[in-house]
């Protein structure tokens, strides 16, 4: 199967302050690809760098189904309409708006209006709690109902590449569970391709099938996520667990 | 008694007109958090191009609204000409840029209109049914304008999509490009809007003060201090801030300090609002976490 992304020689920079260093990547059609790493190692910069939010250089080639396109340079709205959805960290709620506003925001460059409202009553059926509180301000919501909001926005616009950027932080492990567990339904069924970034690895990789090692910038190590589970040293010496 | 409901009538008259102006204060505000200075100059020359019109033989209400959408367009253009290079500059690069746009509309409705002060007849003439007691027909005719204005915004901002997507891009630029939203053309949407509530104002005031280039500069500032004193991120309360002003201002006239200090009773009014109560009578206290 093709690659959704192919990644080659991304650097990242806030101003003159250069975060990654000409790092490699490939992410495979269907699948879930995870980047760990530990604080600053520039992993949501690597998100960040997808989207077009920080300046870079290098290669992402998005490879849809209508061909090839270079997403270095584009537009961070251009990068979002040719289909990826990005849950940003601290999730990028609108507060000030109803959840139904949120979640139609996430349709906003859709024009299938049908389908729009068949995704919406999805959304409302994969997590109920957010049904109950449709009408209600976004910023009223507690912190697991708001990372449940920002990925089902992040669907709504159907995306072929969801970027997750740590949906487990400051979560109850409970609540950590039940959004990974539809994280892994949203894969199988929808088959949304998926570039998680997470600080909690033994849940990234019992999730992943393949994983990327960050450190201060550059790829570290990579491999399928079973691989690297089962493989002790990498896990003693870069894990932490 | 007779009297003091008059004062209050015409103050209610003319403070819907300084709501309208605080309303496209607020509209340029919500979005970019600039006061824009220049919006009563730009309402003057939209005012003239209504003027030039009736003069040229157009009826009035095709004059009317062939003008806003004229100013929607103009204030579109002034934004992504000379206010999108600029996005990212500091707040006094933006101020400094108010003022010279200020200048320029003032200076261009001299140069192309003249300075002569003009009468610019109101749509609702004096015998019509709208003429009551406490109310000339102008005043009621323009306040059902400007609610008017006021409910097709609320719909706008409340029911449409691209409404929508305008207070997601104010309210959060970042999150909004993640949901896909253009968010500099939506600051642009925002100065069409303005320019287009700025020239209804114009078109609604000009029969009271006569026409000429300054004609809006003491209605700006009881539009800013309208806008300041309900709050200037919230529409519906700058409406009544406006109210407010000028039945203030019209009692204060009458009865305290005499019509030659009237102006001053706006100067007051933004002094005090800013030392003693920042975010206005229904606006929203700004916590920043540093």
């Amino acid at each position: 199967m093709a690659n959704l992304l192919d990644v080659k020689k991304l650097s990242a920079f806030y101003g003159a302050t250069q975060v990654l260093f000409d790092i490699d990547f490939h992410l495979e059609s269907g699948h879930i690809t995870t980047i760990l790493g530990a604080n600053g190692a520039g992993k949501t910069t690597t998100l960040r760098a997808l989207c077009q939010i920080v300046r870079t250089t290098g290669s992402i080639e998005f490879n849809d189904t209508g061909g090839t396109v270079q997403l270095v340079g584009k537009a961070t709205e251009t990068v979002v309409r040719l289909g990826v959805g990005h849950v940003p960290d601290g999730r990028g709620t609108f507060t000030a708006l109803s959840v139904d506003e949120n979640l139609r925001l996430g349709a906003y460059v859709r024009k299938d209006r049908a389908e729009v409202a068949r995704d919406l009553d999805k959304a409302y059926a994969r997590f109920p709690r957010l049904a109950e509180r449709r009408g209600q301000q976004a910023g009223t919501l507690s912190g697991g109902e708001q990372q449940m909001l920002a990925i089902s926005r992040a669907l709504m616009l159907r995306p072929k590449l969801l970027l997750l950027d740590e949906p487990s932080f400051g979560l109850a492990p409970l609540i950590v569970a039940e959004i990974f567990r539809i994280m892994r339904t949203i894969n199988q069924e929808d088959g949304v391709s998926m570039l998680l970034v997470e600080q909690n690895a033994g849940l990234a990789l019992d999730l992943a099938h393949y994983a990327y090692l960050l450190e201060t910038g550059t790829v570290a190590l990579s491999g399928p996520s079973k691989a690297i589970k089962s493989d002790e040293s990498v896990r003693r010496s870069y894990l932490g667990y | 008694m007779e009297a003091l409901l008059y004062q209050i009538s015409s103050g209610l008259a003319n403070g819907i007109i300084y709501g309208s102006v605080a309303l496209a204060l607020v509209m340029i505000y919500q979005s970019t958090h600039h006061i824009n200075f220049a919006q009563g100059e730009m309402a003057t020359f939209s005012t003239f191009i209504a003027w030039a019109l009736i003069q040229a033989g157009w009826p009035y209400w095709m004059a009317f609204f062939f003008t806003i959408a004229v100013s929607f367009v103009g204030g579109l253009v002034v934004q992504r000409l000379i206010l999108r290079p600029i996005e990212k500059a500091p707040v006094l690069t933006n101020v400094i840029v108010f003022i010279g746009l200020l200048l320029i509309f003032n200076a261009l409705s001299g140069w192309f209109f003249d300075h002569t002060i003009k009468a610019f007849d109101s749509p609702f003439p004096e015998d019509s049914i709208l003429s009551t007691k406490y109310f000339s027909a102008h005043q009621f005719g323009s306040a059902a304008v400007l609610l008017l204005v006021l409910f097709g915004l609320f719909a706008f901002f409340k029911f449409t999509s691209i409404g929508l997507a305008m207070r997601a891009a104010a309210q959060n630029p970042d999150s909004a490009r993640l949901v896909g939203i253009r968010v500099s053309w939506m600051l642009g949407l925002g100065w069409g809007l303005a320019a287009a509530i700025g020239a209804v104002a114009g078109m609604m005031v000009a029969p009271i003060v006569f026409l000429d280039p300054n004609m809006m500069a003491g209605i700006l500032l009881y539009g800013f201090a309208a806008a300041l004193l309900g709050g200037i991120d919230n529409p519906p309360a700058a409406v009544f801030g406006g109210l407010v002003v000028g039945v203030l201002e019209n009692l204060l006239g009458a009865y305290v300090i005499g019509t030659e200090l009237k102006l001053t009773v706006a100067l007051v009014l933004i002094v005090g609002t800013l030392t003693l109560r920042p975010a206005g009578l229904f606006g929203k206290k700004l916590v920043t976490r540093v």
